[in-house]
């Protein structure tokens, strides 16, 4: 465990230089931009299974743009905004995709997160406490492998679960 | 809107700096003057020039951290607000604007308009703070303050430590910054504790960052985006006086050794 730090910081580095040397043609806010459209179009807070499907696809997309054709000048020995920019939106990627993955294995509508597939008559979130009361953690398997769902279990000792209404 | 843009480039401090011109084109009239400064950067970064560097945050008036000396004044031409809640229609088509950082010494430049603000940090660390017991929340009528005092702290609250102060004065002084944090804990009954050691040590820690000295101008006022009132820096003066002249408190061993 004691050497995580280690094998971050050449990580960093690693994607740093990367970055650095890829010298494209899209800029940091461009793809930023693309990114944050689809997450906003397809994992908003009213999605579908057929959605989540196309935005896992567009986002391998802007994944490949990012690391092939971002455009970030200067260098990591001066205050560089691009750089940072770019390592953040790096991130973000990462983040959506694995929201995205999240989103589309949950078949239940829950609070403000909307499956239009589940809905009750009237239209309102049809939640699946069989299957889906859990927390899901998912865990990083390196680069390229699919992340594992770690499921904690959401037990109710005292109180039943039960449905809001605010009508 | 079209706009001819004179930004002060400076690679970092040791650098000399200077002003360069640019052409901006078909920016939109409700576009902040950070969206502008963004599609600025967006045109040199396809052009392979360095993208002017400046600071911002939450862009909502709220985290003090945006700058910029525009044409002439800080925050620029309009009044109460901060630079990112600026917006392009408050200039005229085809206007020249020029966009310097921050100017004084205790805030050197990093690069082109960051400027670093640390010392505004160190003021803090310094006395701005209040010791409290954590734990439960206390009673809400537990410590009654009336409605004219809460006000007025929570006006001097408002400073968002942006340093538009310094920057404006002749004197490159940070009164007005370090008058509101005094004054607005001197007035609540939390900020009692440390009321007299917190005014000694903050305007000592002022002196030592180089800050310039008062001179009752006003520029500060007027200029902050938050509209701090020139009675603050009046009772940070009191504040002063009172622990340098009339103190109770004295030092504990551990603090005299300190130094």
């Amino acid at each position: 465990m004691t050497w995580y730090p280690l094998i971050i910081r050449s990580f960093s580095k690693r994607s740093i230089q990367k970055i650095l040397s890829i010298n494209g043609s899209s800029t940091v806010d461009e793809i930023h931009k693309e990114l944050g459209k689809i997450m906003w179009d397809y994992c908003g807070m009213s999605r579908t299974a057929q959605g989540l499907s196309d935005a896992r696809e567009k986002i391998q997309a802007v994944k490949q743009q990012f690391w092939n054709d971002v455009k970030v000048l200067g260098t990591n020995d001066e205050l560089n905004m691009s750089l940072e920019k770019a390592g953040r939106v790096a991130d973000f990627i990462e983040l959506g995709a694995l929201m995205i993955e999240d989103a589309l294995h949950r078949n239940e509508s829950c609070g403000g997160h909307f499956r239009e597939e589940y809905q009750t008559e009237e239209g309102e979130a049809l939640r699946d406490d069989e299957h889906f009361a859990y927390v899901g953690a998912w865990e990083y398997q390196g680069e390229g492998n699919q992340e594992v769902q770690n499921k904690e279990q959401l037990q109710f000792e005292n109180v039943k679960l039960s449905q809001r209404s605010y009508k | 809107m079209d706009f001819t843009l004179k930004i002060w480039r400076q690679k970092d401090a040791q650098s000399q700096g200077q002003f360069k011109t640019y052409q901006l084109t078909g920016i939109g009239a409700d576009n902040s003057f950070m969206e502008m400064l963004d599609e600025l950067n967006e045109h040199l970064i396809k052009n392979n020039e360095d993208p002017v560097h400046f600071d911002h945050d939450c862009r909502e008036g709220i985290c003090g951290t945006c700058s910029l000396y525009i044409n002439g004044r800080p925050h620029g031409p309009q009044k109460a607000i901060t630079t990112c809640q600026l917006h392009m229609r408050s200039f005229k088509d085809k206007d020249t604007i020029t966009i310097e950082p921050w100017r004084a010494q205790t805030f050197p430049v990093i690069r082109d308009l960051v400027v670093d603000r640390s010392a505004f940090d160190r003021i803090i660390q310094s006395g701005g703070y209040i010791s409290v017991n954590t734990g439960g929340v206390p009673d809400a009528n537990e410590t009654p303050i009336t409605t004219s005092k809460a006000n007025n702290a929570m006006d001097a609250a408002s400073c968002i430590g942006c340093g538009a102060c310094v920057a404006v004065c002749k004197n490159a002084s940070a009164m007005l910054f370090v008058a509101a944090k005094i004054s607005h804990l001197a007035q609540l009954p939390q900020g009692k504790v440390e009321a007299e050691s917190r005014a000694e040590s903050m305007v000592a820690q002022m002196d030592k960052e180089g800050f310039g000295l008062c001179t009752n101008t006003g520029a500060c006022s007027v200029e902050c985006p938050k509209e701090i009132s020139l009675t603050h820096i009046a009772r940070l003066n009191r504040q002063y006086y009172k622990a340098k002249q009339a103190s109770d408190y004295i030092p504990d061993k551990e603090e005299i050794h300190e130094g």
